[in-house]
């Protein structure tokens, strides 16, 4: 990653004259790629890496939490097409973005997700049980019992961007040593609010981490219809922000980069972009049909590289994890969904008035009527 | 106690706030040094400091993206957009985000903040400086749109804008901002939200009107008087959630009742009341609803802006065709 020292920009520069006019070059930039673990599962420089990435427990565990979002994302699509769910947006093979960047967040850091989030938000507190009740049609899903500052998330794109600037700059104004990490998707970084929250993080320093989930899709439009930089992660240079780009399914250097990000962040250190390249192995959501655009072979390509197969062949080569360990493993995830898809199919719809009793802390009384009416109504 | 303008109400009303909760934070383009382009936050980054009275980058949007995420937090931000013309880059956030949260998160998040906007015509602006679009905001779930009309109620109604525990869209009438002064207890005091002034009572008819036609409903009021028509008048103040109790018990006692709005005639404030009357208090009308009000155009470019906005001989020529009415 880029620190501070070895700034993007670059002042010095010596004048060439060519014919009447003098040219300086006044800034460069250079984008690095990031990446310590390769598909075949091995480390590709012998230099030791990053400490929690020597730990096999903690890599074990990552790969339990990558596995939990893949299983929950199964689960999902089997609620969805027996009629028990409404849309879901799974993110097959992208779990190594939330849950990399996931793990690099304390509980006191905030969250403020895009809609293809569940992975981070599961890592940093949000229960299963309310990702499902959120997308089977509960406000009550947002109201999240754990990640109490979380932000839930923001379907109309790229906002949330904003409104992380913004409990940025509260957490920046109190001196509090936390930070907020937001992602988006690399369609989302088309819209002004993105490059609006970028140019004011960079700004006024703030303590926030931007994540791009670079899948290649936005539904149907491919990467390379959204821009015409050869990175989005140089999108944070216009913002005069550091930034880098990692592979997004190597949780190592995920994790690796947010971790530094965010502990920058936390320390004063300002804003960091952080673009992870992955691919979108599933459908936009299950309202969506990808072999509509989806190039042949791109799946087949995918799959050998993704994220979880990656690290079971690492834990594998290193003689740490066993097809029991496998099995035993799929069970008890399984398990915990199952609890999570209990809790949500027996979560009651909530009263008529309910409609009401959010709007404001005191609803109007011209509305009260109204609330009366949908009371009435309900109960026939 | 000093006389102060409907401008200096509203930096007193923030200030008083600042001091005593050290959450209030004012940002906004051009409200640190420069104090507001009309100066409603004069005097406050000399006071506050840049810590909690912020020159923003130029971006609407973000400015109220910004104040989302700060009152999630908290905090109570006083976010000012520059001109309502310019709040349209915002509205995703105010209509989509801001004025949901609490539903949304089952009151989990809420956001105790303020969005300041000059709005209305009438003083010889560029383009998209001078429109009533009030109603647009009126009519989402979850805001409340608050409009001052003088001094005293710019001061109170502030006070009480920022200390409400949901979003408040504040939009201030500039064309009235300097008109007159009221002399102003600066002592925190409020004004309730959610409640129309009865500021003239009348026994003839009821007029209705917020913000900056308050002034020349006021005058025709007046007018009306020394011909011996005696009129009612009310300030609705909030124009979200209305109050619209305290304009059918006028009704009920008038009989007659003509709203006055800058707005646009459709879809507006005015067609809102009109249609809660004629739910509700329709047996007690003598004569039809009267409405005067801008027309259903685009607010022209100042050549033409006198021709747009309802007048004074407007108002008394629309009250006596409805006290007339046979």
């Amino acid at each position: 990653m880029l620190s501070t020292a070895d700034s993007i920009y670059s002042k010095e520069s010596v004048p060439q004259t060519r014919g009447a006019v003098v040219l300086t070059t006044v800034a460069r930039f250079e984008i690095k790629y990031q990446q310590y673990m390769d598909e075949t599962g091995t480390f590709i420089s012998n230099d030791v890496p990053p400490a929690f990435a020597r730990d096999i427990d903690t890599l074990k565990q990552l790969y339990r939490d990558m596995n939990r979002v893949r299983v929950l994302d199964q689960k999902a699509y089997a609620l969805q097409r027996t009629g028990k769910m409404g849309t879901y947006p799974a993110a097959t093979g992208q779990e190594a973005i939330g849950v990399g960047f996931g793990s690099a967040m304390t509980k006191e850091d905030v969250l403020v997700p895009y809609y293809r989030g569940q992975a981070s938000m599961i890592q940093h507190g949000v229960l299963m049980e309310e990702v499902l009740l959120y997308w089977g049609g509960y406000e009550k899903g947002c109201d999240y019992q754990v990640a109490k500052e979380d932000f839930p998330i923001a379907v109309p794109i790229a906002t949330q961007s904003l409104h992380a600037t913004g409990v940025a700059k509260a957490i920046q104004m109190r001196g509090e040593k936390r930070c907020v990490f937001t992602e988006i998707g690399e369609g989302g970084t088309s819209q002004g609010d993105f490059y609006e929250a970028l140019n004011v993080a960079g700004i006024w320093n703030l303590p926030v981490v931007f994540i791009i989930n670079n899948n290649q899709w936005a539904i149907s439009v491919p990467s390379e219809l959204q821009t015409n930089c050869e990175t989005y992660a140089q999108k944070a240079i216009a913002a005069g922000i550091d930034s880098v780009q990692v592979d997004g399914n190597d949780i190592v250097a995920v994790k690796e980069a947010s971790d530094k990000a965010a502990e920058k962040a936390r320390n004063g250190g300002g804003p960091t972009v952080i673009e992870c390249i992955s691919l979108r192995l599933c459908d936009h959501t299950t309202a969506d049909d990808a072999t509509r655009y989806r190039p042949e072979g791109e799946l087949d390509d995918g799959w050998t590289k993704e994220p979880i197969i990656r690290m079971r062949k690492y834990l594998e080569s290193k003689s740490a994890w066993s097809s029991e360990d496998e099995t035993n493993m799929l069970e008890e995830l399984a398990a915990e969904v199952q609890q999570a898809v209990d809790n949500y199919l027996n979560t009651p719809v909530d009263p008529p008035e309910a409609m009401f009793d959010y709007l404001y802390e005191e609803l109007p009384e011209k509305t009260v009527a109204q609330r009366e009416l949908a009371i009435a109504r309900g109960a026939k | 106690m000093a006389a102060i303008t409907l401008i200096e109400a509203v930096n007193k009303a923030i200030a008083y706030e600042m001091e005593a909760d050290k959450e209030v934070v004012v940002f906004g383009e051009d409200v640190g040094i420069n104090g507001g382009v009309f100066r409603a936050t004069d005097g406050l980054q000399e006071k506050f400091g840049e810590e909690r009275v912020i020159d923003t980058p130029l971006a609407e949007a973000m400015i109220a993206g910004l104040a989302i995420g700060m009152a999630a937090q908290g905090m109570k931000p006083i976010a000012e957009i520059q001109f309502m013309g310019f709040i349209f880059p915002a509205a995703d956030h105010i209509i989509s985000h801001c004025a949901r949260m609490r539903n949304r998160t089952r009151g989990r998040l809420t956001l105790p903040m303020v969005i300041r906007a000059p709005y209305g015509g009438g003083i010889h602006a560029p383009e998209n400086h001078s429109e009533s679009t009030e109603a647009i905001f009126a009519h989402i779930p979850g805001l409340k749109v608050v409009m001052p009309s003088n001094p005293s109620r710019a001061y109170g109604l502030m006070l009480a804008a920022i200390r409400d525990p949901d979003p408040v869209i504040f939009l201030e009438p500039k064309r009235v901002y300097r008109i007159e002064k009221h002399e102003i207890e600066d002592n925190g005091e409020e004004y309730p939200l959610g409640m129309c002034f009865v500021d003239r009572e009348g026994t003839d008819i009821t007029l209705v009107s917020w913000g900056a036609m308050l002034h020349e409903t006021k005058q025709a009021a007046e007018k009306l008087a020394a011909e011996g028509i005696s009129a009612e008048v009310i300030d609705v103040a909030t124009v979200s959630p209305l109050d619209i109790d305290t304009i059918l018990e006028s009704v009920e006692k008038t009989g007659r009742i003509c709203i006055v709005q800058e707005a646009p005639k459709s879809g507006a404030i005015g067609s809102e009341i009109a249609a809660e009357i004629a739910e509700k208090g329709i047996m007690n009308l003598l004569a039809p609803i009267g409405r005067v009000s801008g027309y259903d155009t685009v607010i022209p470019y100042y050549r033409l802006e006198k021709q747009y906005m309802p007048k004074i001989e407007h108002i008394i020529e629309e009250v006596k065709r409805i006290v007339e009415y046979r």
